[in-house]
């Protein structure tokens, strides 16, 4: 079956399998900041944005992103690489491999809450598995982050 | 995960329930959370998202929640906050992350009848309706003991009523499936009270509810959360013993009962 869908605002037309899920189709294609972790649904590492909403591209099929628009990581490089900027001045991306599904969800929070509390900032980011940092370190990036954007500084990144 | 050889987004509920019944490997597809930890081979994947059942709509005396309608759009529904009040706000909250509730879906979720589900816990605490494409509208308690077969959940019919409720729980980590659910509501001078995860499906506890009074004392809440563990069944699975669910549901049904009276 063929889909067409827009994957970081550029058009993509393409065969598919009706079984595809939609983290294996972004990697086809080279977007490659999303992983496949857990495989069931539970790490969050492989989310990406349908229709500017995060979902589990794990569990996404290809077929149903038909007339869509799709957003990785690699569509928000100048964002991530802000967030980064905090998770990294905080030790907190350690291997790094959950950050770009954290990233991608830290992103989504920001056009939800403008100033989340520590519980809001909890809740939204509890589907982003991380086994390295103890998320301590993430939590104070993330606050850090959200700081500067309000205010343009960072009590926590100094 | 599982394998599909086709895939259609069908354009009416007819059409779909005639490909559903067509072949005995043909499936609807919810949100496909559940779904795809299976392996299961399907021939065609019937998907309803190009039905507009994706709306969570008031009439006069209802509200009316498509099948397609996520978790998510449930949990952040200012109008179901409106009547039902933080209900399912609290029961959605702890499902994993918003990533997996912007994909799961209430009809996957009430179609499957997940012993574990926290969705049917709190939809059993209100007065609700199962619309099926097939057998018409039918009480999600009657639902829930019907025999399974194919058929299309289209939407979930709730009453709207002036009504309270609270939903608690128990997990082992944040995000884990329940140990014990418990939904209450109190509506009419009458009370309700639903258990979930028992590790059974949801399942109303009609004697002990009846045996509150709209402003009960803590001896008859005592009284009443005694009474549920001799009326419903609970048993044990990997995430707890039919003894310590026991005990959970007294704890949760009583809470349930004190934040309402609040």
């Amino acid at each position: 079956m063929q889909i067409t869908c827009l994957i970081n605002n550029r058009e993509v037309v393409q065969e598919i399998e009706p079984d595809l899920v939609l983290v294996d189709f972004v990697r086809s294609l080279g977007f490659k900041s999303v992983k496949q972790g857990c495989d069931t649904t539970n790490c969050g590492l492989c989310t990406v944005w349908v229709d500017e909403k995060p979902v589990l591209s794990c569990a996404v099929l290809a077929a149903r992103v038909d007339g869509k628009k799709v957003t990785t990581l690699e569509g928000l490089e100048d964002e991530a690489r802000e967030v980064g900027q905090f998770l990294a001045s905080q030790g907190s991306e350690q291997c790094g491999f959950c950050s770009p599904g954290l990233i991608m969800n830290i992103l989504a929070m920001k056009t939800e809450f403008e100033n989340p509390t520590t519980d809001q900032i909890k809740q939204y980011l509890a589907g982003n598995l991380c086994r390295c940092s103890g998320y301590e370190g993430q939590l104070r990036a993330i606050k850090g982050y959200f700081q500067w954007q309000r205010n343009g500084v960072a009590d926590e990144i100094g | 995960m599982f394998r599909l050889k086709d895939y259609i987004c069908v354009q009416s509920l007819e059409q779909g329930y005639e490909l559903l019944t067509r072949d005995k490997d043909n499936v609807i597809l919810g949100g496909l959370l559940w779904m795809r930890m299976g392996r299961k081979n399907y021939h065609t994947g019937i998907d309803l998202s190009c039905l507009g059942l994706n709306q969570i709509l008031e009439t006069d005396d209802t509200i009316e929640i498509g099948c397609m309608t996520t978790l998510r759009q449930m949990e952040t529904s200012p109008l179901l906050n409106q009547w039902f009040g933080p209900l399912f706000s609290d029961a959605f909250k702890p499902i994993v992350g918003v990533q997996f509730r912007n994909l799961a879906t209430l009809g996957g979720s009430v179609y499957s009848q997940f012993g574990f589900s926290d969705v049917i816990t709190a939809f059993m605490a209100l007065e609700t309706q199962v619309q099926l494409y097939q057998k018409g509208l039918v009480l999600l308690d009657n639902f829930l003991s019907m025999p399974r077969s194919k058929d299309i959940l289209e939407k979930i019919v709730i009453r709207k009523r002036a009504i309270k409720t609270s939903y608690q729980s128990r997990r082992m980590s944040a995000t884990d499936f329940p140990v014990l659910s418990v939904a209450t509501s109190f509506c009419d001078e009458k009370w309700k009270i639903s258990i979930g995860a028992r590790p059974n499906k949801a399942s109303l506890a009609v004697t002990s509810a009846g045996l509150l009074s709209p402003e009960p004392d803590a001896d008859l809440i005592g009284v009443a959360c005694d009474s549920v563990v001799k009326e419903i069944s609970f048993g044990s699975n990997l995430r707890g013993s039919r003894a310590y669910r026991e005990i959970l549901a007294k704890v949760l049904v009583k809470r349930g009962i004190q934040e309402i009276c609040r």
